[in-house]
Parts: C-alpha cells; sequence; structure tokens
C-alpha cells in the first residue's frame, strides 16, 4: 500500500457558525485575511515537503468559494510542489472537468506540471461535490455525460502528436487540438477517478483508471471497490489493488490519546461543513430516487455525519486514529472488510490542528504505521 | 379534463384536453405545484384546453436531446400544428410564458392571442443585476415564501407526500435546472425579437410575486407591439392557484374580446 499526505490547507479563522448560513459559496472573503493566507500556504507546503521527505506521496485537490478550502487553482499548487520535490508521486485529485470550459487547457497544464516533475503528477478528474456548482456557476444535471466527454477530450489532447485534431461534441468544441508541450510520462500520465457510489464506477474500470472514494466508511467503499472488482472480472482481467484508493481522517500519535485529540482537530473538518440544502442538493446532481428520499427526509441527506462522535466516526471507518498499533489495526480492519485496497488518501490536517502537531502525525504515521501498510498486497 | 398521452413527431407527451370552444393552449410553469387543474377546468367551460406536461415534468418523458428552451418552442410549434388549430389563444405561466413568447416571435400565423403570467424570459436589468432573485441559491422555504401572497405558503407538507409525487417534484426540479440554468431564466436576444409578435398580448401579474416584479413586466410589455399588463391583487407567482377565478375571468374576457 502507498500513502498520500493531503491537506485541504483550509482558513479556519472564522466567526461562530451561528454568524453565517453557509461555509461555502457565499461566505463573505472580508473573513479572509491575506497575509494569514499567505503564512497558510506557505506553512502547507513545508508541510507537504516534510511528509515527501519522510517518505509519503503527496496529494492536493481543489474548492471554490470555500473557508473549508482555499486551493481554488490546484494546477497551481501542483507546479509549485513540482519544482520544489524531487521524489514523491504528486497527485492532483482532482481536476473539476465538469466546470472548466475548455478541457484542452486542462491538458496543457496537466502536460506542464508533468514536465515540471520529470513524470511525477497522477492526474485526478472529478465530478466535485455539490456545492461546487452554485461556485463554478455550472448546470448541475447530466454532468456524467460531460465528464466523460471531457475526459475523452484531455485523453486524446494528451496522447495525439500529428497535429491538430477536431473537437465537435455536445459540450465542448474546438476545432484545432493540438496541444504544446505534450506529458513527460508515456503515453500519458495515469488517471484517478473519483466515485462514491457502485453505480459510476464501471465506467472508470473499464478505463483501467484508479479509482478513489472519499470518507465513505465500510459499507459503501466495499460497494465501490466491489463495482470496480467485478467490472474486471466481466472484461476477464484481474483487479491490481492499486487501482482502488480510499480517502480517510488519520491521525497518529505516541498514544492513543495524543491520537485521538488530533484526530478531534481533524474534525473541525466535517463539523464546520455549514452548508443550506440548496447548495448540498443541487437540481440534477443526485438520481431522482436519491432527491425523493431527501425530500422524504425533510431535506436532509442521509449521508450527513456532522453529529457524529470520534468514537462513531472511526467505528464508520471515516476517520483512522490512535498510537501507531491501534491505527494500523483500524486501517487492517478496514483493508480486509472491503476486499484490499492500494492507495491510502491520508486527510492529515484539518482545521486548526497546528504546524507542530501536523508534522507529529506526519512523522508518527510515516515511521510506525506506514512501514506494516506497505507489507500489505 | 382528460389525461391523454400524444405523440409530436416523435416526443411522447401528456396531454390535459378538455371543454369546447376555440383552442387555448396552456404551457405551465417550472416551480412545484404550479398546475390547478380547478383552473384548468374552469377555462374549458369556455374553451377546447389543450395543456401539456413539458418533457421532464409531469409523466412527460425527458428525451436525452431536450436542454433548452428552443426545445421546448419547437415541440409546441409542432404540437399546434398538428393539431391543425387556428385563431388560438396561448396562454403562458412562468418558463411556459417564456415559451409561448418565443413561440409567438416565430410565428403567430395559427393564433389570435398571447396571454404570459408571471413571465420569465427576457434580460432587462444590467449585467450585475439579476432580473430575479437565484432560486438555486435559495432555501426551499425562501422560495415558497416569495412566490405566494398567503403567508405561510399554502404548500403540502413534502415528507407526507406519496413517492410518486415526490419522485415527479424531483424530475421536476432537475428539468427546470436543465432548461433554465444559464443565461438564467433568459434569453438574452429574446427581446429583440418581440415586435414580429404582431396579435394583442396580455401579461398578468401577481402582485405579490417576489420572482417577476411590476417593473419587469411593464418593461417585457413594452417590448410588444401591443401588449397591456394587468395585476391581480392577493396572489403570488400562482394566481391561478391563489386567484383562479379573477385569474380565469382575465383570460376569458381578453381572448374571447
Amino acid at each position: 500500500m502507498k500513502a498520500y499526505f493531503f491537506s485541504e490547507t483550509a482558513y479556519p479563522h472564522l466567526p461562530e457558525p451561528e454568524n453565517y448560513n453557509s461555509i461555502r459559496v457565499t461566505l463573505p472573503n472580508r473573513y479572509y485575511d491575506p497575509k494569514i493566507g499567505a503564512d497558510l500556504y506557505h506553512r502547507h507546503i513545508d508541510e507537504w515537503l516534510y511528509a515527501e521527505d519522510l517518505g509519503w506521496d503527496i496529494m492536493i485537490n481543489e474548492h471554490h468559494q470555500t473557508a473549508t478550502n482555499v486551493d481554488p487553482a490546484a494546477p497551481i499548487m501542483l507546479g509549485v510542489l513540482a519544482r520544489l520535490t524531487t521524489k514523491a508521486k504528486l497527485l492532483i485529485l482532482g481536476n473539476p472537468i465538469v466546470n472548466r470550459t475548455q478541457p484542452v487547457r486542462v491538458a496543457e497544464e496537466m502536460a506542464m506540471v508533468d514536465l515540471l516533475s520529470r513524470g511525477r503528477i497522477e492526474v485526478g478528474f472529478v465530478r466535485g461535490v455539490p456545492y461546487e456548482m452554485s461556485a463554478a456557476n455550472s448546470s448541475p444535471v447530466r454532468m456524467q455525460e460531460r465528464f466523460w466527454e471531457a475526459h475523452d477530450l484531455i485523453l486524446k489532447a494528451w496522447t495525439t502528436h500529428d497535429g491538430p485534431f477536431n473537437w465537435e461534441g455536445r459540450y465542448f468544441h474546438h476545432r484545432q487540438v493540438n496541444i504544446w508541450p505534450r506529458p513527460y510520462q508515456q503515453p500519458r500520465p495515469p488517471v484517478w477517478v473519483t466515485a462514491t457510489s457502485p453505480g459510476s464506477v464501471k465506467p472508470v474500470a473499464e478505463h483501467g483508471h484508479v479509482v478513489a472514494t472519499f470518507l465513505t466508511g465500510y459499507e459503501q467503499t466495499k460497494q465501490v471497490f466491489g463495482a470496480y472488482r467485478k467490472t474486471d472480472a466481466e472484461m476477464g482481467r484481474e483487479t491490481n489493488s492499486d487501482r482502488l484508493a480510499y480517502a480517510a481522517l488519520v491521525y497518529v500519535g505516541d498514544t492513543d490519546e495524543e491520537g485521538f485529540a488530533g484526530a478531534r482537530k481533524l474534525l473541525w473538518y466535517i463539523y464546520s461543513n455549514k452548508v443550506p440544502t440548496q447548495f448540498s442538493n443541487p437540481p440534477g446532481y443526485m438520481p431522482v430516487e436519491s432527491v425523493a428520499k431527501i425530500l422524504r427526509n425533510g431535506g436532509r441527506s442521509p449521508y450527513h455525519f456532522e453529529n457524529k462522535s470520534l468514537e462513531e466516526l472511526i467505528e464508520m471507518g471515516i476517520v483512522f486514529a490512535g498510537n501507531p498499533d491501534t491505527v494500523y489495526k483500524q486501517t487492517r480492519k478496514f483493508y480486509d472488510y472491503v476486499g484490499g485496497f492500494g492507495r491510502l488518501l491520508v486527510m492529515g490536517q484539518a482545521g486548526f490542528l497546528d504546524r507542530q502537531e501536523t508534522m507529529k502525525g506526519i512523522r508518527v504515521f510515516a515511521q510506525e504505521v506506514y512501514p506494516r501498510l506497505q507489507e500489505l498486497k | 379534463m382528460n389525461s391523454e398521452t400524444v405523440s409530436v413527431r416523435g416526443t411522447e407527451l401528456e396531454l390535459l384536453h378538455g371543454g369546447s370552444g376555440r383552442p387555448l393552449v396552456v404551457l405551465h410553469g417550472g416551480l412545484p405545484f404550479d398546475r390547478n387543474v380547478d383552473f384548468l377546468d374552469a377555462l374549458a367551460r369556455h374553451f377546447e384546453v389543450f395543456a401539456p406536461s413539458h418533457p421532464g415534468f409531469g409523466k412527460s418523458p425527458l428525451p436525452g436531446h431536450f436542454d433548452s428552451i428552443d426545445d421546448l418552442v419547437y415541440l409546441y410549434l409542432d404540437f399546434i400544428e398538428q393539431r391543425g388549430l387556428s385563431n388560438a389563444t396561448l396562454m403562458g405561466f412562468c418558463i411556459g410564458g417564456w415559451v409561448a413568447a418565443e413561440l409567438a416571435a416565430r410565428c403567430v400565423h395559427r393564433l389570435s392571442k398571447l396571454i404570459l403570467v408571471g413571465p420569465f424570459g427576457i434580460k432587462v436589468g444590467d449585467r450585475e443585476t439579476r432580473d430575479f432573485p437565484d432560486i438555486f441559491a435559495l432555501n426551499p422555504e425562501e422560495v415558497q415564501r416569495l412566490t405566494y401572497h398567503q403567508q405561510p405558503p399554502p404548500v403540502p407538507d413534502l415528507t407526507t407526500l406519496p413517492d410518486d409525487d415526490l419522485l415527479i417534484i424531483a424530475r421536476e426540479r432537475e428539468a427546470l435546472a436543465l432548461y433554465v440554468w444559464e443565461p438564467y431564466l433568459h434569453n438574452p436576444k429574446l427581446k429583440y425579437h418581440l415586435g414580429r409578435v404582431a396579435i394583442p398580448t396580455l401579461i398578468v401579474r401577481g402582485a405579490s410575486d417576489g420572482l417577476v416584479s411590476q417593473s419587469y413586466v411593464e418593461a417585457y410589455a413594452r417590448f410588444f407591439p401591443d401588449a397591456r399588463v394587468a395585476t391581480i391583487q392577493a396572489a403570488g407567482h400562482f394566481p391561478q392557484r391563489e386567484q383562479p377565478r379573477e385569474l380565469a375571468d382575465k383570460v376569458i374576457s381578453f381572448a374571447r374580446d
């Protein structure tokens, strides 16, 4: 198993939640102090570099108009890391290609960063969480179609080397596609795609891309990975576990107490995610059957876990926390339950977990847990 | 009113149809609980009423290639042609009003009157001034508050509705977003084409409509050669629900005039 250190570069210095209606989309940026923000960027980059020194790979992501993640142009952060790092894989998970109006531009950005890193990037494509739709002014209807058309165009742009090709699709038009530069990795960088339901996994598996699922816990993760294996089996091939990735909140301390205390600070990410229903459930984002259930449920999503305790979240497989042995056992139990996976995405910083605490978590995981996880095949 | 399923050049439509007299085509709006069968029944005493459900609404399927107001416009042009209607009154509510205005701008040869109730469709404000609240960025309760005169709004409790009704509501909110997301509830070009609508036009607004303002409908009327605005008191965006009798009277006297 390989582990990626990931942080959302959040801006946690906010007023009390009673004073605003949503942490996403509409929270005024007068609450963002640029001097503190600049310090935070440099601090988080230092944490990624420290993780690389200790043998981690690195993951970054992108969200918009939110204090939970102040990295709205992840390719820029990826470019910074490509120049500053030397050995870690750099996973961007990912490019919100449903909301990017020019997929060819995404292909160009990723090719540039692949060169800067001399072939260390892994390129994720994401549909984006529901709150991204208003932030991007992007229609939530028929996103899957748009997603796969953008995906196809980007892959063709990366792998076409004989001059321009034409693209007049339903969603994207570009008559002279001929990117410079081309990617460093041949024929193209590895591709990752996020999925949270078995139904959306099939095309990911068919392409042989890595499927990544975030905070989906025991049951749902088992279903997602199971759907991937099923598609592989239908295609007559064995699933390589490095095609399966799971993202959890993880904090390791010397003792259980220290690990739990760090994890409680990470839970800022869950507890502060105050989002009203119009942004969490935009029309068309979820299948109508799910929307009908939410309407029946008084507007609340069945997947909310803002009211769960740390102990419950550990029980659910959303958080791994404690001393090194505890975290190994939690991860191992989860690994066995879902049938194995090869990529663990560790959200190891959030909210007010400070620089020292974050670096300690990075170090203890790398030294005490990671060697045992690497033995999992 | 009878519920029928009809096919219009291959597109399947749910159609409420009834009454006798001159034809009246009614295009419903895009928000939940827009339709009021009692109101249609009142009109059916004076007209032959045709009230189709837009693809994606009610029981009408949504064809994969449908994604714009234009698709509805050509569908209803075909529908009117196929039925051989003449001297018809075309009436549209909310987004149905937008469709009706677009349709009339293309061709009025089978129409005699046009009625728009709380219509969207044109852009009046500047680029930094939305003409309507962003219903996709508002809490559903707030949207209801804006759309009714009566407070609290007289709407059913969703948590108690049958599953089939909830599925229809879910489908309709998706279809609405598909048709109107961007440009938001308008076609930037429409106002330049409304001068072609050479038939008498009535624009009706509920005085308490929190989505479509009085200044908006007045501006809308000025783009037509022959349009006037009528206001219905004690009604919001759905006068067909809050003041059905008064709205029916206005429709009858205008369409028969």
